[in-house]
Protein backbone atom coordinates (compact mmCIF):
# COMPACT_ATOMS: atom_id res chain seq x y z
CA UNK A 1 0.00 0.00 0.00
CA UNK A 2 1.52 3.30 -1.00
CA UNK A 3 1.56 6.24 1.39
CA UNK A 4 -0.75 8.17 -0.94
CA UNK A 5 -3.52 5.69 -0.31
CA UNK A 6 -2.76 5.39 3.40
CA UNK A 7 -3.27 9.14 3.61
CA UNK A 8 -6.57 8.94 1.81
CA UNK A 9 -7.71 6.12 4.07
CA UNK A 10 -6.73 7.99 7.24
CA UNK A 11 -8.51 11.14 6.08
CA UNK A 12 -11.64 9.31 4.92
CA UNK A 13 -13.59 9.49 8.22
CA UNK A 14 -13.18 13.28 8.23
CA UNK A 15 -14.13 13.48 4.57
CA UNK A 16 -17.20 11.28 5.07
CA UNK A 17 -18.48 13.20 8.08
CA UNK A 18 -18.04 16.56 6.35
CA UNK A 19 -19.62 15.26 3.16
CA UNK A 20 -22.65 13.90 4.99
CA UNK A 21 -23.17 16.75 7.48
CA UNK A 22 -21.92 19.75 5.53
CA UNK A 23 -22.06 19.21 1.77
CA UNK A 24 -25.32 17.24 1.59
CA UNK A 25 -27.15 19.63 3.99
CA UNK A 26 -26.04 22.67 2.00
CA UNK A 27 -27.15 20.88 -1.15
CA UNK A 28 -30.49 20.22 0.52
CA UNK A 29 -30.84 23.90 1.40
CA UNK A 30 -30.17 24.87 -2.21
CA UNK A 31 -32.74 22.35 -3.50
CA UNK A 32 -35.39 23.34 -0.95
CA UNK A 33 -34.88 27.03 -1.70
CA UNK A 34 -36.58 26.38 -5.06
CA UNK A 35 -39.52 24.50 -3.54
CA UNK A 36 -43.00 25.87 -3.17
CA UNK A 37 -44.89 25.86 0.12
CA UNK A 38 -48.21 26.61 1.71
CA UNK A 39 -49.16 26.95 5.36
CA UNK A 40 -48.87 23.25 6.15
CA UNK A 41 -46.34 21.61 3.84
CA UNK A 42 -43.51 22.08 1.36
CA UNK A 43 -44.12 21.16 -2.26
CA UNK A 44 -41.25 19.96 -4.49
CA UNK A 45 -41.02 22.35 -7.43
CA UNK A 46 -38.62 24.62 -9.26
CA UNK A 47 -39.68 28.21 -8.74
CA UNK A 48 -37.84 31.48 -8.19
CA UNK A 49 -40.61 32.94 -6.03
CA UNK A 50 -38.71 32.51 -2.77
CA UNK A 51 -35.80 34.51 -4.12
CA UNK A 52 -38.10 37.09 -5.70
CA UNK A 53 -39.93 37.66 -2.45
CA UNK A 54 -36.69 37.83 -0.52
CA UNK A 55 -34.70 40.11 -2.79
CA UNK A 56 -37.51 42.53 -3.58
CA UNK A 57 -38.47 43.07 0.04
CA UNK A 58 -37.08 46.23 1.62
CA UNK A 59 -37.04 44.40 4.98
CA UNK A 60 -34.44 41.99 3.60
CA UNK A 61 -32.16 44.80 2.54
CA UNK A 62 -32.58 46.60 5.84
CA UNK A 63 -31.82 43.43 7.75
CA UNK A 64 -28.73 42.64 5.69
CA UNK A 65 -27.52 46.19 6.16
CA UNK A 66 -28.08 45.97 9.89
CA UNK A 67 -26.22 42.64 10.07
CA UNK A 68 -23.27 43.94 8.05
CA UNK A 69 -23.21 46.98 10.32
CA UNK A 70 -23.07 44.76 13.42
CA UNK A 71 -20.27 42.76 11.80
CA UNK A 72 -18.28 45.87 10.87
CA UNK A 73 -18.51 47.51 14.30
CA UNK A 74 -17.77 44.25 16.12
CA UNK A 75 -14.84 43.59 13.79
CA UNK A 76 -13.28 47.00 14.42
CA UNK A 77 -13.58 46.74 18.21
CA UNK A 78 -12.40 43.12 18.30
CA UNK A 79 -9.44 44.01 16.10
CA UNK A 80 -8.38 46.81 18.41
CA UNK A 81 -8.78 44.73 21.58
CA UNK A 82 -7.41 41.54 20.04
CA UNK A 83 -4.35 43.24 18.63
CA UNK A 84 -3.56 45.10 21.84
CA UNK A 85 -3.97 42.03 24.03
CA UNK A 86 -1.94 39.82 21.68
CA UNK A 87 0.77 42.47 21.40
CA UNK A 88 1.01 42.73 25.18
CA UNK A 89 1.19 38.94 25.58
CA UNK A 90 3.67 38.36 22.78
CA UNK A 91 6.04 41.30 23.27
CA UNK A 92 5.70 42.58 26.81
CA UNK A 93 5.30 39.44 28.91
CA UNK A 94 8.81 38.10 29.17
CA UNK A 95 8.48 34.67 30.78
CA UNK A 96 7.02 31.93 28.56
CA UNK A 97 5.35 30.38 31.61
CA UNK A 98 3.54 33.64 32.39
CA UNK A 99 2.65 33.98 28.70
CA UNK A 100 0.98 30.55 28.71
CA UNK A 101 -0.90 31.28 31.92
CA UNK A 102 -2.23 34.65 30.73
CA UNK A 103 -3.10 33.18 27.33
CA UNK A 104 -5.13 30.47 29.06
CA UNK A 105 -6.86 33.08 31.20
CA UNK A 106 -8.06 34.67 27.95
CA UNK A 107 -9.05 31.32 26.43
CA UNK A 108 -11.02 29.69 29.25
CA UNK A 109 -14.25 31.72 28.77
CA UNK A 110 -14.36 30.43 25.18
CA UNK A 111 -14.95 26.96 26.63
CA UNK A 112 -18.02 28.01 28.61
CA UNK A 113 -21.59 28.54 27.48
CA UNK A 114 -22.31 31.50 25.19
CA UNK A 115 -25.94 31.73 26.25
CA UNK A 116 -24.94 31.92 29.90
CA UNK A 117 -22.29 34.52 29.13
CA UNK A 118 -24.95 36.65 27.46
CA UNK A 119 -27.41 36.26 30.32
CA UNK A 120 -24.70 37.26 32.75
CA UNK A 121 -24.85 40.82 31.40
CA UNK A 122 -28.40 41.28 32.71
CA UNK A 123 -27.50 42.10 36.34
CA UNK A 124 -24.82 44.40 35.02
CA UNK A 125 -26.61 46.39 32.36
CA UNK A 126 -30.26 46.29 33.44
CA UNK A 127 -32.30 49.25 34.57
CA UNK A 128 -31.40 48.47 38.17
CA UNK A 129 -28.09 46.93 37.16
CA UNK A 130 -24.67 47.51 38.64
CA UNK A 131 -23.63 50.04 36.05
CA UNK A 132 -26.70 52.24 36.51
CA UNK A 133 -26.41 51.97 40.28
CA UNK A 134 -22.78 53.00 40.13
CA UNK A 135 -23.42 55.91 37.77
CA UNK A 136 -26.33 57.09 39.89
CA UNK A 137 -24.20 56.68 42.98
CA UNK A 138 -21.43 58.95 41.78
CA UNK A 139 -23.99 61.39 40.43
CA UNK A 140 -22.96 61.09 36.79
CA UNK A 141 -26.59 60.57 35.79
CA UNK A 142 -29.87 61.19 37.59
CA UNK A 143 -32.01 58.75 35.59
CA UNK A 144 -31.06 55.13 34.92
CA UNK A 145 -29.77 54.69 31.38
CA UNK A 146 -32.26 52.65 29.38
CA UNK A 147 -30.13 51.91 26.35
CA UNK A 148 -27.68 49.62 28.15
CA UNK A 149 -29.69 46.42 27.96
CA UNK A 150 -31.96 45.29 25.13
CA UNK A 151 -30.43 47.56 22.53
CA UNK A 152 -27.93 47.52 19.68
CA UNK A 153 -25.35 48.63 22.21
CA UNK A 154 -25.95 45.46 24.24
CA UNK A 155 -25.76 43.32 21.09
CA UNK A 156 -22.36 44.69 20.07
CA UNK A 157 -21.10 44.47 23.64
CA UNK A 158 -22.06 40.79 23.78
CA UNK A 159 -20.45 40.10 20.39
CA UNK A 160 -17.20 41.65 21.54
CA UNK A 161 -17.42 39.78 24.82
CA UNK A 162 -17.97 36.46 23.06
CA UNK A 163 -15.73 36.79 20.04
CA UNK A 164 -12.77 39.05 20.91
CA UNK A 165 -10.92 35.81 21.58
CA UNK A 166 -11.26 34.80 17.92
CA UNK A 167 -9.03 37.79 17.21
CA UNK A 168 -6.60 37.38 20.13
CA UNK A 169 -5.60 33.79 19.37
CA UNK A 170 -4.60 34.01 15.68
CA UNK A 171 -2.88 37.39 16.11
CA UNK A 172 -0.95 36.11 19.13
CA UNK A 173 -0.05 33.02 17.13
CA UNK A 174 1.35 35.18 14.30
CA UNK A 175 3.20 37.45 16.71
CA UNK A 176 5.04 34.77 18.68
CA UNK A 177 6.47 33.51 15.41
CA UNK A 178 7.99 36.88 14.53
CA UNK A 179 11.78 36.62 14.69
CA UNK A 180 12.87 38.77 17.65
CA UNK A 181 16.08 39.77 15.85
CA UNK A 182 13.96 41.73 13.35
CA UNK A 183 12.59 43.82 16.20
CA UNK A 184 16.07 44.25 17.66
CA UNK A 185 17.46 45.27 14.29
CA UNK A 186 14.76 47.87 13.82
CA UNK A 187 15.42 49.24 17.29
CA UNK A 188 19.19 49.32 16.71
CA UNK A 189 18.56 51.24 13.52
CA UNK A 190 16.85 53.87 15.64
CA UNK A 191 13.19 53.01 15.26
CA UNK A 192 10.88 54.09 18.06
CA UNK A 193 8.54 51.58 19.70
CA UNK A 194 5.71 52.98 17.58
CA UNK A 195 7.73 52.65 14.36
CA UNK A 196 8.66 49.05 15.21
CA UNK A 197 4.97 48.34 15.71
CA UNK A 198 3.94 49.96 12.44
CA UNK A 199 6.70 48.81 10.13
CA UNK A 200 7.68 45.42 11.54
CA UNK A 201 5.07 43.88 13.78
CA UNK A 202 1.81 44.85 12.04
CA UNK A 203 2.91 43.67 8.58
CA UNK A 204 4.18 40.36 9.99
CA UNK A 205 1.03 39.85 12.08
CA UNK A 206 -1.16 40.29 9.01
CA UNK A 207 -2.00 36.58 8.57
CA UNK A 208 -3.28 36.41 12.15
CA UNK A 209 -5.28 39.58 11.66
CA UNK A 210 -6.84 38.13 8.52
CA UNK A 211 -7.77 34.82 10.14
CA UNK A 212 -9.22 36.57 13.18
CA UNK A 213 -11.19 38.93 10.96
CA UNK A 214 -12.64 36.06 8.95
CA UNK A 215 -13.75 34.21 12.09
CA UNK A 216 -15.32 37.27 13.71
CA UNK A 217 -17.14 38.38 10.55
CA UNK A 218 -18.38 34.84 9.86
CA UNK A 219 -19.83 34.28 13.34
CA UNK A 220 -21.48 37.70 13.55
CA UNK A 221 -22.99 37.43 10.06
CA UNK A 222 -24.65 34.11 10.96
CA UNK A 223 -25.73 34.99 14.47
CA UNK A 224 -29.29 35.07 15.72
CA UNK A 225 -29.07 34.10 19.39
CA UNK A 226 -27.18 37.18 20.54
CA UNK A 227 -29.39 39.55 18.58
CA UNK A 228 -32.53 37.98 19.96
CA UNK A 229 -31.39 37.83 23.57
CA UNK A 230 -29.50 41.10 23.84
CA UNK A 231 -31.76 43.33 21.76
CA UNK A 232 -34.88 42.02 23.48
CA UNK A 233 -36.52 41.60 20.10
CA UNK A 234 -35.88 45.18 19.01
CA UNK A 235 -33.19 44.40 16.46
CA UNK A 236 -32.98 42.05 13.54
CA UNK A 237 -30.33 39.97 11.87
CA UNK A 238 -30.31 37.73 8.83
CA UNK A 239 -30.02 34.65 11.04
CA UNK A 240 -33.00 35.77 13.09
CA UNK A 241 -34.99 36.35 9.92
CA UNK A 242 -34.29 32.74 8.89
CA UNK A 243 -35.20 31.37 12.31
CA UNK A 244 -38.46 33.32 12.26
CA UNK A 245 -39.32 31.93 8.82
CA UNK A 246 -38.56 28.44 10.13
CA UNK A 247 -40.86 28.88 13.10
CA UNK A 248 -43.66 29.77 10.64
CA UNK A 249 -42.79 26.53 8.78
CA UNK A 250 -41.75 28.55 5.72
CA UNK A 251 -38.80 26.25 5.07
CA UNK A 252 -38.23 27.22 1.42
CA UNK A 253 -38.19 30.92 2.32
CA UNK A 254 -35.66 30.26 5.08
CA UNK A 255 -33.61 28.13 2.67
CA UNK A 256 -33.50 30.88 0.04
CA UNK A 257 -32.36 33.33 2.68
CA UNK A 258 -29.72 30.83 3.80
CA UNK A 259 -28.37 30.55 0.26
CA UNK A 260 -28.14 34.34 -0.08
CA UNK A 261 -26.48 34.62 3.34
CA UNK A 262 -23.95 31.94 2.42
CA UNK A 263 -23.08 33.77 -0.82
CA UNK A 264 -22.70 37.09 1.02
CA UNK A 265 -20.47 35.55 3.72
CA UNK A 266 -18.32 33.73 1.15
CA UNK A 267 -17.91 36.94 -0.89
CA UNK A 268 -16.85 38.84 2.22
CA UNK A 269 -14.33 36.14 3.09
CA UNK A 270 -13.03 35.92 -0.45
CA UNK A 271 -12.37 39.65 -0.29
CA UNK A 272 -10.45 39.21 2.95
CA UNK A 273 -8.51 36.23 1.58
CA UNK A 274 -7.13 38.40 -1.19
CA UNK A 275 -5.02 39.92 1.56
CA UNK A 276 -3.48 36.66 2.69
CA UNK A 277 -3.16 32.97 1.78
CA UNK A 278 -4.09 31.13 4.98
CA UNK A 279 -2.92 27.73 3.77
CA UNK A 280 0.65 29.04 3.69
CA UNK A 281 0.39 30.33 7.22
CA UNK A 282 -0.62 27.15 9.04
CA UNK B 1 14.75 40.15 25.39
CA UNK B 2 15.15 43.57 26.87
CA UNK B 3 16.35 43.89 30.40
CA UNK B 4 13.82 46.35 31.73
CA UNK B 5 10.20 47.03 30.96
CA UNK B 6 9.42 49.51 28.26
CA UNK B 7 7.27 52.57 28.86
CA UNK B 8 4.38 50.87 27.11
CA UNK B 9 4.31 48.00 29.62
CA UNK B 10 2.04 49.45 32.28
CA UNK B 11 -0.61 50.96 29.98
CA UNK B 12 -0.76 47.64 28.12
CA UNK B 13 -0.87 45.66 31.35
CA UNK B 14 -3.77 47.78 32.58
CA UNK B 15 -5.56 47.30 29.27
CA UNK B 16 -5.04 43.56 29.60
CA UNK B 17 -6.32 43.60 33.18
CA UNK B 18 -9.47 45.43 32.10
CA UNK B 19 -9.97 42.93 29.29
CA UNK B 20 -9.78 40.04 31.77
CA UNK B 21 -12.23 41.83 34.06
CA UNK B 22 -14.54 42.31 31.07
CA UNK B 23 -14.27 38.58 30.28
CA UNK B 24 -14.89 37.28 33.79
CA UNK B 25 -16.80 40.07 35.55
CA UNK B 26 -20.31 39.18 34.34
CA UNK B 27 -19.83 35.48 35.08
CA UNK B 28 -18.66 36.23 38.60
CA UNK B 29 -21.71 38.48 39.04
CA UNK B 30 -24.17 35.71 38.20
CA UNK B 31 -22.36 33.21 40.40
CA UNK B 32 -22.82 35.62 43.32
CA UNK B 33 -26.44 36.34 42.39
CA UNK B 34 -27.31 32.65 42.12
CA UNK B 35 -27.03 32.54 45.93
CA UNK B 36 -29.66 35.28 46.14
CA UNK B 37 -32.08 34.99 49.05
CA UNK B 38 -35.63 33.69 48.47
CA UNK B 39 -37.00 37.24 48.09
CA UNK B 40 -34.23 38.42 45.80
CA UNK B 41 -34.49 39.28 42.14
CA UNK B 42 -32.34 39.24 39.01
CA UNK B 43 -30.21 42.22 40.06
CA UNK B 44 -28.38 43.48 43.09
CA UNK B 45 -28.85 44.08 45.98
CA UNK B 46 -28.57 40.61 47.50
CA UNK B 47 -31.56 39.99 49.75
CA UNK B 48 -30.03 37.47 52.05
CA UNK B 49 -28.25 34.30 51.11
CA UNK B 50 -29.71 30.94 50.15
CA UNK B 51 -29.26 27.86 48.01
CA UNK B 52 -32.94 27.92 47.21
CA UNK B 53 -32.44 28.52 43.48
CA UNK B 54 -30.16 25.52 43.19
CA UNK B 55 -32.78 23.37 44.91
CA UNK B 56 -35.35 24.81 42.56
CA UNK B 57 -33.27 23.59 39.65
CA UNK B 58 -33.87 19.97 40.55
CA UNK B 59 -37.63 20.31 40.88
CA UNK B 60 -38.56 19.41 37.32
CA UNK B 61 -41.87 21.22 37.19
CA UNK B 62 -40.15 24.56 37.81
CA UNK B 63 -37.75 24.71 34.94
CA UNK B 64 -38.59 22.00 32.47
CA UNK B 65 -36.36 19.01 32.05
CA UNK B 66 -33.05 20.12 33.51
CA UNK B 67 -31.86 16.68 34.62
CA UNK B 68 -32.62 14.93 31.34
CA UNK B 69 -31.15 17.64 29.14
CA UNK B 70 -28.07 17.77 31.35
CA UNK B 71 -27.46 14.03 30.93
CA UNK B 72 -28.09 14.23 27.18
CA UNK B 73 -25.59 17.07 26.81
CA UNK B 74 -22.95 15.24 28.85
CA UNK B 75 -23.43 12.04 26.82
CA UNK B 76 -23.37 13.87 23.52
CA UNK B 77 -20.30 15.83 24.61
CA UNK B 78 -18.53 12.59 25.47
CA UNK B 79 -19.35 10.97 22.12
CA UNK B 80 -18.29 14.11 20.26
CA UNK B 81 -15.03 14.16 22.23
CA UNK B 82 -14.14 10.58 21.35
CA UNK B 83 -15.01 10.93 17.66
CA UNK B 84 -13.25 14.31 17.40
CA UNK B 85 -10.01 13.03 18.94
CA UNK B 86 -9.85 9.88 16.80
CA UNK B 87 -10.93 11.43 13.50
CA UNK B 88 -8.76 14.57 13.88
CA UNK B 89 -5.75 12.48 14.85
CA UNK B 90 -6.16 10.22 11.82
CA UNK B 91 -6.65 13.21 9.53
CA UNK B 92 -3.66 14.94 11.12
CA UNK B 93 -1.51 11.91 10.28
CA UNK B 94 -2.86 11.91 6.74
CA UNK B 95 -2.21 15.61 6.13
CA UNK B 96 1.52 15.24 6.77
CA UNK B 97 1.79 14.21 3.14
CA UNK B 98 -0.24 15.16 0.13
CA UNK B 99 -2.92 12.66 -0.83
CA UNK B 100 -5.57 12.70 -3.55
CA UNK B 101 -8.04 15.41 -2.58
CA UNK B 102 -6.01 16.79 0.33
CA UNK B 103 -6.38 20.41 -0.77
CA UNK B 104 -10.10 20.05 -1.31
CA UNK B 105 -10.54 18.40 2.10
CA UNK B 106 -8.56 21.16 3.76
CA UNK B 107 -10.80 23.82 2.27
CA UNK B 108 -13.86 21.79 3.18
CA UNK B 109 -12.74 21.72 6.82
CA UNK B 110 -12.11 25.48 6.80
CA UNK B 111 -15.52 25.99 5.19
CA UNK B 112 -17.07 23.97 7.99
CA UNK B 113 -15.69 26.52 10.43
CA UNK B 114 -16.90 29.50 8.45
CA UNK B 115 -20.36 28.48 7.24
CA UNK B 116 -22.77 30.05 9.76
CA UNK B 117 -23.90 27.57 12.43
CA UNK B 118 -27.57 28.30 11.85
CA UNK B 119 -27.12 27.27 8.23
CA UNK B 120 -25.57 23.93 9.14
CA UNK B 121 -28.37 23.38 11.63
CA UNK B 122 -31.06 24.26 9.13
CA UNK B 123 -29.44 22.14 6.40
CA UNK B 124 -29.12 19.02 8.53
CA UNK B 125 -32.66 19.51 9.86
CA UNK B 126 -34.03 19.78 6.30
CA UNK B 127 -31.95 16.82 5.13
CA UNK B 128 -33.41 14.57 7.83
CA UNK B 129 -36.91 15.84 7.12
CA UNK B 130 -36.55 15.15 3.38
CA UNK B 131 -35.16 11.70 4.08
CA UNK B 132 -38.11 11.03 6.38
CA UNK B 133 -35.88 10.31 9.38
CA UNK B 134 -36.64 11.87 12.74
CA UNK B 135 -33.91 14.19 13.96
CA UNK B 136 -32.35 13.17 17.28
CA UNK B 137 -29.54 14.53 19.39
CA UNK B 138 -27.47 11.38 18.95
CA UNK B 139 -27.75 11.27 15.15
CA UNK B 140 -28.37 14.63 13.44
CA UNK B 141 -27.25 16.48 16.56
CA UNK B 142 -24.00 14.53 16.71
CA UNK B 143 -23.28 15.24 13.04
CA UNK B 144 -24.01 18.95 13.48
CA UNK B 145 -21.63 19.21 16.43
CA UNK B 146 -18.88 17.34 14.59
CA UNK B 147 -18.93 19.88 11.75
CA UNK B 148 -17.89 22.43 14.39
CA UNK B 149 -15.43 20.41 16.52
CA UNK B 150 -13.57 18.54 13.76
CA UNK B 151 -12.12 21.64 12.04
CA UNK B 152 -10.80 22.85 15.41
CA UNK B 153 -9.33 19.40 16.04
CA UNK B 154 -7.74 19.33 12.61
CA UNK B 155 -6.18 22.79 12.97
CA UNK B 156 -4.74 21.80 16.36
CA UNK B 157 -3.32 18.61 14.83
CA UNK B 158 -1.70 20.71 12.07
CA UNK B 159 0.02 22.85 14.65
CA UNK B 160 1.08 19.77 16.62
CA UNK B 161 2.48 17.81 13.68
CA UNK B 162 4.37 20.89 12.48
CA UNK B 163 6.47 20.61 15.60
CA UNK B 164 6.63 16.81 15.72
CA UNK B 165 9.95 15.37 14.63
CA UNK B 166 9.68 12.36 12.30
CA UNK B 167 12.92 11.07 13.86
CA UNK B 168 10.97 9.22 16.57
CA UNK B 169 9.00 7.28 14.02
CA UNK B 170 12.10 6.52 11.96
CA UNK B 171 13.83 5.21 15.08
CA UNK B 172 10.84 3.00 15.86
CA UNK B 173 10.78 1.72 12.31
CA UNK B 174 14.52 1.00 12.40
CA UNK B 175 13.94 -1.05 15.52
CA UNK B 176 11.44 -3.14 13.59
CA UNK B 177 8.13 -1.65 14.77
CA UNK B 178 5.14 -2.08 12.48
CA UNK B 179 3.30 1.13 11.46
CA UNK B 180 0.57 0.30 13.97
CA UNK B 181 3.11 -0.29 16.76
CA UNK B 182 4.83 3.00 15.89
CA UNK B 183 1.54 4.88 16.25
CA UNK B 184 0.43 3.00 19.34
CA UNK B 185 3.70 3.08 21.31
CA UNK B 186 5.51 6.14 19.94
CA UNK B 187 3.29 8.77 18.31
CA UNK B 188 0.24 8.58 20.59
CA UNK B 189 2.18 8.71 23.88
CA UNK B 190 4.23 11.68 22.68
CA UNK B 191 1.18 13.57 21.44
CA UNK B 192 -1.11 12.62 24.32
CA UNK B 193 -1.19 16.12 25.90
CA UNK B 194 -2.25 17.62 22.56
CA UNK B 195 -4.86 14.92 22.07
CA UNK B 196 -6.30 15.84 25.46
CA UNK B 197 -6.40 19.42 24.19
CA UNK B 198 -8.37 18.32 21.12
CA UNK B 199 -10.72 16.43 23.41
CA UNK B 200 -11.21 19.54 25.53
CA UNK B 201 -12.31 21.48 22.45
CA UNK B 202 -14.57 18.62 21.41
CA UNK B 203 -16.34 18.38 24.73
CA UNK B 204 -16.73 22.04 25.61
CA UNK B 205 -17.82 23.15 22.14
CA UNK B 206 -20.42 20.41 21.98
CA UNK B 207 -21.63 20.81 25.56
CA UNK B 208 -22.33 24.51 24.99
CA UNK B 209 -23.51 24.43 21.39
CA UNK B 210 -26.84 26.10 20.79
CA UNK B 211 -27.32 27.12 17.15
CA UNK B 212 -26.19 23.80 15.67
CA UNK B 213 -28.51 21.92 18.02
CA UNK B 214 -31.58 24.01 17.27
CA UNK B 215 -32.94 22.04 14.31
CA UNK B 216 -30.99 18.86 14.88
CA UNK B 217 -31.73 17.85 18.47
CA UNK B 218 -35.18 16.42 17.69
CA UNK B 219 -37.76 15.84 20.40
CA UNK B 220 -35.48 15.99 23.40
CA UNK B 221 -33.60 19.17 24.27
CA UNK B 222 -29.93 19.40 25.01
CA UNK B 223 -28.93 21.65 27.90
CA UNK B 224 -28.20 24.86 25.93
CA UNK B 225 -31.62 24.58 24.25
CA UNK B 226 -33.19 24.18 27.68
CA UNK B 227 -31.32 27.21 29.02
CA UNK B 228 -32.32 29.27 26.02
CA UNK B 229 -35.96 28.31 26.55
CA UNK B 230 -35.65 29.46 30.14
CA UNK B 231 -34.34 32.89 29.17
CA UNK B 232 -37.70 33.76 27.67
CA UNK B 233 -39.97 32.61 30.48
CA UNK B 234 -38.01 32.49 33.72
CA UNK B 235 -37.61 35.68 35.70
CA UNK B 236 -36.07 34.36 38.92
CA UNK B 237 -32.44 33.77 39.86
CA UNK B 238 -32.95 30.08 39.10
CA UNK B 239 -31.51 30.85 35.69
CA UNK B 240 -28.35 32.17 37.34
CA UNK B 241 -28.18 28.97 39.41
CA UNK B 242 -28.33 27.02 36.16
CA UNK B 243 -25.62 29.25 34.72
CA UNK B 244 -23.46 28.65 37.78
CA UNK B 245 -23.92 24.87 37.53
CA UNK B 246 -23.12 24.61 33.81
CA UNK B 247 -20.20 26.99 34.06
CA UNK B 248 -18.99 24.91 37.02
CA UNK B 249 -19.16 21.76 34.88
CA UNK B 250 -17.21 23.52 32.11
CA UNK B 251 -14.55 24.63 34.59
CA UNK B 252 -14.27 21.10 36.00
CA UNK B 253 -13.70 19.70 32.52
CA UNK B 254 -11.23 22.46 31.62
CA UNK B 255 -9.41 21.99 34.92
CA UNK B 256 -9.22 18.22 34.50
CA UNK B 257 -7.94 18.53 30.91
CA UNK B 258 -5.34 21.20 31.69
CA UNK B 259 -4.29 19.34 34.83
CA UNK B 260 -3.90 16.12 32.86
CA UNK B 261 -1.82 17.88 30.21
CA UNK B 262 0.46 19.43 32.82
CA UNK B 263 0.88 16.16 34.67
CA UNK B 264 1.90 14.37 31.46
CA UNK B 265 4.39 17.10 30.57
CA UNK B 266 5.91 17.08 34.04
CA UNK B 267 6.20 13.29 34.15
CA UNK B 268 7.96 13.33 30.79
CA UNK B 269 10.51 15.87 31.95
CA UNK B 270 11.11 14.14 35.30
Amino acid sequence: MTSRWTGLLLASPLALILALFLIVPIGTIIVVSFFDYDSVRIIPDFIWTNYDELLFSPITWKTYLQTVQFAAITWAICLFIGFTVAYFLAFHVASPMMQTVLFLVCTIPFWTSNVIRMISWIPFLGRNGLLNQALLGIGAIDQPLEFLLFSNFAVVLAYVHLYALFMVVPIFNSMVRIDRSLVEAARDAGASEWQVLRSVIIPLARPGIAIGSILVVAVVMGDFVTVRLMSGGQSASVGLMMVNAMSLLQYPAAAANAVVLLIVVLLMIAAMLRVVDIRKEL
Amino acid sequence: MRGERSRAFWPLAIFFGLFVLFLYGPTITIVVLSFQGPEGGLTFPMRGFSTRWFENLFETQMVGDFGGSFIRSLTLGLIVTIVTVIVSFMAGLAFRRRFPGSTALFYLAVASLIVPSVLVSLGIGLMFRMAGIDAAWWSSGLGAHLTWTLPFGLLIMFAVFNRFSPAYEEAARDLGATPWQTIRHVVVPILLPSLIGVGLFGFTLSYDEFARSLYTAGTFNTLPLEIYGMTTNVTTPVIFALGTVTTGVSFLVIGAALGGMMLLRRRRRG
